[in-house]
């Protein structure tokens, strides 16, 4: 059972952290307004953002669990996970890669890591793994004489005060949803990105750049504001598989964009999706959502999916801007016993607001995937234009594959569009390449990379590259 | 080069191929011809590997090697190359990459390593010249929303770029108009070489006015009923499939 699995990891946690140290930072399993407490204590923040977290854990209490969505998984007791553990001590750490899991490393090989990241990705106890605190000083530098702020969200709560009760949960309200609600209330860190009017960022922003400020990937909490005419290219995550002790997962990320500005916000997700009976996965239950303010301006959504047990997840956009734009383009991958439930919602509000949705799902083995998607074209938005296209690729013949499409007009001068195709990949299009001298494993590689191919030119280049790899490591014999 | 000898092939359960057998040598040019449902295309198909034919009896092989025993990819690395009668489109992958990752999955299957990315597109760009095709072809997915004559021009700039020692074609003459057939023609003879055999499926004698054979069989009911050389194609033409049968009968 699954859920013993997550008692067992909680014992392990609590055994690891709480007992062998009570001096350190671990929260013993369980959550109440003292747990609370601590956390807002121990990241040193101000009252009010205390009294923020237990209204949302206040609102949460009165809310029930969703069930809607196309995904079965046994029931989380929240009270058996610790909500806040300090970073494994270093002697509890690999001490080395000798001592990582040599399957783990051979996926890194594949994926074309450079060897120094390998550590720090595997978690090894090195002090200087890489170059990073000087990339990070060079980087911060830049950055600050541009006037672009990058941080993590504790020290911009520390930092930058108004700007947090300017935007904090202005996009995703503290009670919006279950998973929301209880990210609000304890979320321990995560980023805040601030690009002030007429500026655009002098390079990608990645989470990549604090990879070893790792840990941080239970409630993460994401914030974005571009003012007037700012843009921002954000990139999240990373294609090597994470390790990672929690099981459950549940992020907020809040996007901001005035008029005319710009934010991109690129994804790659591959968290531990279990093993072959999917035991022990990650339950990502995520929160995007970006908020179109300002006139003109564009939110983008780019993701590759292809990690986690249980993924729920809606990027979303919220047109309020005159002639705003919406995007959202998607690679869901799911193989062995995975099972996503994901898409997206656009919100047109103004005037001429536009959206585009370009979703590709491909299931191999015996996962399950749904698309769900809501376009919503409200009274006031005149001359709204939404285009969806929505794709599923089903590899093998014990996958399943779904589409929810949602539409809800509410006046006469949008124009919808909506297309939709499921198809099995061709035993011709194998046949097809491997009698062209091809082996069945590039051909399948080639064949998904083909179907994706709208969306990878979406992403950032050396992004859209280990996409393509990480596919083919995602899809390794699943096929014959 | 290539020896099939007493092939029986079933489909579904039936009998298409009841005891086949040939033998092609390099530098030969062989067509096979017979009316729908002879099993002509079946062969080629048991040849290059396709799933669904199981081989009850007799044996195929390549220049010694067993080709029954081979992964589909290996029978292309070895040489064997069929030309599809209706080549499937590929979404989203290009004609370049196709054409590179084929070449370069034979290449280093023959241990001769990847070819040097100019010397490739120098010689992808001679034999797009040679087939009068546009060079906008290449950046184009995959036979994907070409028409009849593209797909079956794209076969054979397939096989001029990958050279192989036995090339098959399977009716590439269908649906063509005939300026179309002549650039397919002119296409396949280039390939004509005392090194290389090419094996001709069809059902119309006029493909081979302009690729003539060295030898014709027909094959009727699954098995070889005659040979001769071109004579015998306009023999064909003239008296139809009919004729042989009743004589055969």
């Amino acid at each position: 059972m699954a859920s013993e699995e997550m008692e067992q990891l909680v014992r392990r946690e609590y055994k690891d952290g709480f007992i062998t140290d009570i001096e350190s930072d671990t929260l013993p399993p369980g959550l109440d307004e003292n747990t609370i407490a601590f956390i807002s204590n121990k990241k040193g923040e101000p009252e009010w953002m205390l009294e923020w977290r237990l209204n949302a854990y206040r609102q949460w209490l009165k809310m029930k669990e969703p069930s809607w969505a196309h995904l079965d998984y046994p029931p989380i007791d929240y009270q058996s996970i610790s909500y806040f553990s300090a970073p494994k001590r270093p002697e509890d750490r690999p001490q080395s890669l000798d001592e990582v899991d040599p399957k783990l490393l051979e996926t890194y090989e594949k994926l074309g890591i450079p060897l120094h990241e390998r550590a720090a990705l595997a978690g090894v106890a090195v002090d200087a793994v890489f170059d990073s605190v000087s990339v990070t000083t060079t980087f911060k530098k830049e950055l600050g004489e541009a006037g672009v702020i990058f941080c993590s969200i504790s020290e911009a709560i520390r930092d930058y005060p108004d700007l947090i009760k300017q935007y904090l949960g202005t996009v995703v309200p503290v009670a919006d949803n279950y998973f929301a609600a209880l990210n609000s209330a304890v979320f321990t860190d995560g980023s805040f990105v601030f690009v002030p009017e007429g500026v655009t960022c002098p390079m990608e922003l990645s989470t990549y750049f604090r990879i070893n400020a790792a840990n941080t990937g239970q409630f993460e909490r994401t914030l974005i504001i571009c003012e007037s005419r700012a843009q921002v290219s954000y990139l999240e995550g990373c294609t090597a598989p994470m390790r990672d002790e929690n099981q459950l997962h549940a992020a907020v990320v809040e996007l901001v964009a005035l008029d005319d500005a710009y934010i991109k916000y690129s994804t790659v997700q591959n968290w531990y999706p279990g093993d072959e009976n999917g035991k022990g996965g990650i339950y990502n239950f995520v929160t995007k959502r970006g908020d179109c303010r300002g006139d003109r301006s564009r939110i983008s959504w780019t993701q590759v999916e292809t990690g986690s047990a249980i993924t729920w997840k809606y990027p979303s956009c919220v047109l309020r801007g005159k002639d705003s734009i919406g995007e959202f383009y998607s690679v869901a991958v799911t193989n062995g016993r995975q099972q996503a439930d994901t898409g997206t919602k656009m919100i047109h509000i103004g005037e001429g607001t536009r959206s585009y949705i370009v979703a590709k799902g491909i299931s191999a083995g015996r996962s399950d995937q749904s698309y769900r998607g809501l376009v919503k074209i409200g009274p006031r938005a005149k001359g709204a234009r939404n285009f969806t296209q929505c794709d599923s690729l089903l590899i093998g013949d014990k996958s399943g594959a779904h589409t929810f499409p949602y539409q809800e007009i509410g006046n006469s001068t949008a124009t919808i569009e909506h297309e939709a195709t499921t198809s099995k990949i061709g035993e011709d299009q194998l046949f097809y390449c491997q009698s062209r001298g091809i082996s069945e494993e590039d051909a399948v590689s080639m064949i998904v990379n083909g179907f994706c191919k709208d969306v990878f030119q979406e992403l950032p280049m050396e992004f859209a590259v280990e996409a393509e790899a990480l596919l083919s490591v995602t899809l390794e014999g699943a096929v014959g | 080069m290539l020896q099939v000898n007493d092939l029986h092939v079933t489909v579904d359960g039936k009998e298409i191929l009841k005891g086949l057998t040939l033998t092609i040598n390099a530098g030969e040019v062989h067509a096979i011809m017979g009316p729908n449902g002879a099993g002509k295309s079946t062969l080629s198909a048991v040849i290059a590997g396709k799933d669904g034919y199981e081989v009850t009896q007799g044996s195929v092989t390549f220049e010694g090697q067993n080709v029954l025993e081979m992964e589909i990819e290996e029978r292309a690395q070895a040489g064997l190359l069929l030309g599809f009668q209706y080549p499937v489109e590929i979404p989203g992958v290009k004609n370049i990459y196709l054409l590179k990752s084929a070449l370069n999955a034979q290449r280093v299957a023959r241990g001769e390593g990847e070819m040097p990315a100019p010397e490739f597109m120098k010689l992808v760009k001679e034999k797009l010249g040679f087939m009068k095709m546009d060079a906008s072809f290449l950046q184009r997915a995959v036979n994907e929303g070409f028409s009849g004559g593209e797909k079956k021009r794209n076969e054979i700039l397939q096989m001029l770029v990958l050279q192989p020692k036995l090339a098959m074609l399977d009716e590439i003459d269908s649906g063509l108009d005939i300026d179309a057939m002549k650039v397919v023609a002119d296409g396949v003879n280039s390939l004509r070489a005392g090194d290389r055999a090419i094996l001709l499926v069809t059902h119309y004698q006029r493909l081979l006015d302009y690729i003539v054979p060295d030898k014709v069989h027909v094959l009727v009911d699954g098995r070889i009923v005659r040979t001769g050389d071109a004579e015998l194609a306009k023999e064909l033409e003239a008296n139809g499939y009919e004729g042989i049968e009743e004589s055969v009968a």
